[in-house]
């Protein structure tokens, strides 16, 4: 240690005496750390393409995304990627998107992934370019969408000392994310892709992040995709415990008040046919969440609708007064629930989840499964007795009566369309009935996403598309954009107001120039309605920034080359409609829909199911309001 | 306003009962081994989740297991049995994250190590070297004003002879937090849960959406 000092000294005194030399400002010189360190920054500022090239990490990352069956990729170029953008060429599999925003990426591999059910994939570059991705990745793992975010990184000697560009990005998707990975060796490339895409789509779905360092995407590799994974820390358990399928059979044979609670889950374990097949033989009514929409078609005399906090008030007193909660695939979320000690009071809860820390995280729960819920349903269908529908008669009959009175004040029954205004609910059901109700419906957030999940009508699994954990506005455009490519052979709609569209607006110029057929249904109250509507019923009526001046749609529209039809009365929806489907691409149809309408009902912050709020005399059901 | 609230009526089985809210309930302390891949980040990630789920780890302890490539960490932590049990089961999550236990009261051998370099004069150092002797700890390091003592034992006993040297003045001091064992032959079979481990990698990006 003392000899070290000394030469440190020495050396210093050397060079103070001797002429600089040109590695005189550079810590450590002369070191290999240093040499790296100077290597890494030269190939930091010369981009220059590589032409005769061995095969490079970007080969490997090409091959093994091709090796996964990947089709697109959802990206946007930056500094320490550009290594990957010069090899594209080489792989026409890969049909690379390029999107305007990186959010616009992270949200259109969300898209592609729910409606199609296989891994979207996004990319970004360093810094900014990652951490632009941050609110897609999140919202991802909140919806357990199975994603794959790819983003580079400064080269690894540079790592830690702020180089341009550089920000810890994997430091920050680590607690928002599935699992993450840093690569800096080209090496590692093609088993890491193949770990990333196992534990993105396996169990419970999430997005996971892998940042490549520059050097990792430029260096000679020869590893080849692996043929076995050794994943010791990550075995979702499949098959619910029989034990506990015995205990869940027993308690639903002996209630009398069942009623299941059908959520996302049961859409990603594709497990809609034995869902119904379990309802009908135990005759029991289904309600769903807000991601649960289409878990069972709308139609189905057991399809009893969308529970919690905007959900129909006869749902939510049917969960109020049930014996039994039959929970697949959900996660009590709070909006789902509201206060918890007065949910569901007499009710005892069977829980199926394939994520055992969602058991009893929200809800104590009386019967847990932890299981796929496809595998658990076959299961309990052979488990349970038939149930005769007879012997429910008395607990339908007072359903449909309660069913009945909530929708007589809904457009159902007296909605203000019938009196000329254009309310959204009316604008919601015409959309369902002219698609079909076989189109994907991709909502963003605000009211329109309640109503669209309320009025719609949704009859086919992963038609309806929204971010319901993190309730990101501006998913709408972008998920739509992703969801249309996922699924080509069904026409696609954004679902979206007037604010979230304001949010992702750039990506209107990506679906003109990558001609992706995407139909965009604007709700346009002028307002952030449901800021509007806190401040209304929440807050007093002390209303801030809830007025929210917009562009002139059309010439909006106009400007990214896109056509607009606009209907502001009921009697113009339908043409609209119509206008935008037979226009071969994506098309604005701009509903000026009134500006006051509220969601109703509602159930206040911190309040239970049985609080719901139904009617405050103020724009609910907008032009209904004499006599109030 | 017209008709605000308008009370589900309460079922035929009398009035409803509160339900239960989980998280409820007395907090005390919690050993948690969690075993885990010895990667870079790994602390990082099961630090993380347990400052996401709001808990102050109060000492941690990490060191190798018999494998090289698998570390085994030592939490200590306040909180209530239900969160804890939460806690770890969010704490399986992680990838990297092999085994989690939360050991019981009873039934443990618990240890941790202090180091403790305390003012000792001369008049003072042999009623400090007695003290030492009566706890069982060792002198590593004699100086002119100061001993330095190791003394390994449970956490209230590296307390009490704290408290006891604080009298003489602790000039530093530091401690390793606990490690802890189960007695007797039970063990976290460390083979077991790797065996599960290879498994052949899926095939290529498959949608299971069957419409």
């Amino acid at each position: 240690m003392t000899t070290q000092k000394m030469s440190t000294a020495a050396a210093a005194e050397a060079s103070a005496t001797a002429p600089p030399t040109r590695g005189r400002h550079v810590p450590n010189a002369g070191s290999p750390d240093a040499e790296a360190i100077e290597k890494a920054r030269a190939d930091m500022l010369h981009e220059a393409r590589i032409t005769e090239r061995g095969r490079i990490g970007a080969d490997a990352l090409c091959e093994a995304l091709i090796n996964q069956g990947v089709d697109i990729i959802f990206g946007y170029p930056g500094g320490v990627i550009l290594p990957l953008y010069d090899v594209w060429a080489d792989y026409p599999e890969l049909r690379t998107i390029l999107v305007r925003h990186e959010q616009g990426a992270a949200h259109a591999a969300d898209g592609y992934a729910r409606a199609s059910g296989r891994v979207g994939v996004c990319l970004g570059t360093s810094g900014p370019g990652a951490t632009n991705l941050v609110t897609g990745i999140a919202t991802a793992q909140l919806d357990s969408v199975p994603m794959v975010a790819l983003t580079g990184n400064v080269p690894a000697a540079l790592l830690g000392k702020d180089a341009f560009q550089e920000i810890d990005i994997s430091g920050i998707t680590l607690p928002m994310t599935k699992h993450n990975y840093l690569v800096r060796n080209a090496d590692d490339i093609p088993r890491v892709i193949a770990e990333a895409f196992h534990i993105a789509r396996t169990g419970r779905p999430g997005p996971v992040h892998v940042d490549f360092t520059k050097d990792a995407l430029t260096s000679e590799t020869q590893a080849q995709n692996p043929t076995m994974l050794n994943l010791p820390g990550f075995k979702p358990r499949a098959d619910g415990h029989p034990r506990q399928v015995k205990l869940a059979a027993k308690a639903i044979a002996a209630s009398q008040r069942p009623v299941i609670l059908a959520g996302h889950g049961v859409l990603i374990a594709d497990a809609t046919d034995e869902l119904r097949t379990f309802a009908h033989k135990a005759q029991i009514p289904v309600t769903h969440t807000l991601l649960g929409v289409g878990a069972i078609d709308e139609t189905d005399p057991l399809s009893y609708g969308y529970m919690g906090m905007h959900g129909w008030k006869h749902v939510n007193k049917a969960i109020q007064s049930a014996d039994l909660l039959i929970a697949l695939g959900m996660r009590f979320d709070d909006r789902v629930t509201g206060s918890v000690s007065t949910y569901a009071p007499n009710a005892q809860i069977i829980h199926v989840d394939i994520d055992p820390s969602e058991i009893g995280k929200n809800v104590a729960v009386d019967i847990p499964i932890v299981g796929d819920v496809g595998n658990v349903l076959r299961a309990l269908i052979k488990a349970v007795p038939q149930v005769d529908p007879a012997e429910r008669e008395a607990y339908f009959e007072e359903l449909s009566q309660w069913r009945a009175d909530s929708e007589s004040i809904s457009w159902h029954g007296s909605g203000g369309w019938k009196k000329g205004l254009l309310t959204a609910d009316y604008v919601m059901q015409r959309l369902g009935d002219l698609t079909d109700h076989d189109a994907t419906l991709v909502s963003d957030v605000g009211q329109h996403q309640m109503w669209l999940a309320r009025y719609a009508g949704f009859r086919r699994p992963n038609s309806h598309l929204s971010s319901g954990g993190l309730g990101t506005m501006g998913f709408g455009l972008p998920a739509a954009m992703g969801a249309a490519l996922g699924r080509p052979d069904k026409e696609t709609w954004a679902v979206v107001g007037d604010g979230g569209l304001q949010m992702t607006s750039q990506e209107l110029l990506t679906v003109v120039v990558d001609k992706v057929p995407v139909k965009i249904a604007l709700m346009d109250n002028k307002k952030l309605g449901m800021i509007r509507q806190w401040q209304e019923i929440v807050y007093g009526g002390n209303y801030h920034s809830s007025d929210l001046p917009a562009p002139q749609w059309d010439k909006l529209a106009e400007a990214y080359g896109m056509p607009t039809f606009k209907a502001s009365s009921p009697e113009q929806v339908d043409e609209a409609i119509r206008a935008a489907q037979a226009h071969d691409g994506p098309a604005l149809v701009w509903f000026e829909i009134e500006q006051t309408q509220n969601v109703l009902p509602m159930m206040p912050a911190g309040k239970g199911l049985s609080d719901l709020i139904d009617d405050t005399g103020v724009g609910a059901d907008a032009g209904d309001e004499e006599g109030k | 306003m017209a008709a605000m609230n308008d009370p589900i009526a309460a079922p035929a089985k009398g009035a409803p009962k509160q339900r239960l809210v989980p998280g409820s309930g007395e907090t005390h302390r919690h050993v948690l081994v969690v075993l885990v891949n010895n990667q870079p980040g790994v602390l990082n990630r099961v630090a993380s989740m347990v400052r996401s789920r709001n808990f102050n780890i109060e000492s941690l302890a990490v060191g190798h297991t018999e494998r090289p490539d698998i570390s085994r960490m030592t939490i200590t932590l306040r909180g209530g049995d239900y969160a804890v049990e939460q806690m770890g089961k969010q704490l399986y999550r992680l990838i990297d994250v092999l085994k989690v236990q939360d050991l019981p009261e009873s039934g443990v051998v618990e240890h941790e190590l202090a180091l403790i370099k305390v003012r000792a004069t001369e008049s003072k150092r042999s009623e400090i070297l007695r003290i030492i002797e009566l706890y069982k700890g060792r002198v590593l390091d004699v100086g002119p004003e100061t001993v330095i003592i190791e003394h390994s034992g449970t956490e209230q006993e590296i307390d009490s002879l704290v408290a006891l040297l604080g009298g003489f003045g602790i000039k530093e001091m530091v401690r390793t937090g606990t490690v802890a064992l189960s007695r007797g032959s039970g063990a976290i079979d460390l083979e077991a849960i790797l065996r599960a481990g290879p498994e052949p990698a899926t095939t290529p990006n498959p949608t299971n959406r069957s419409k």
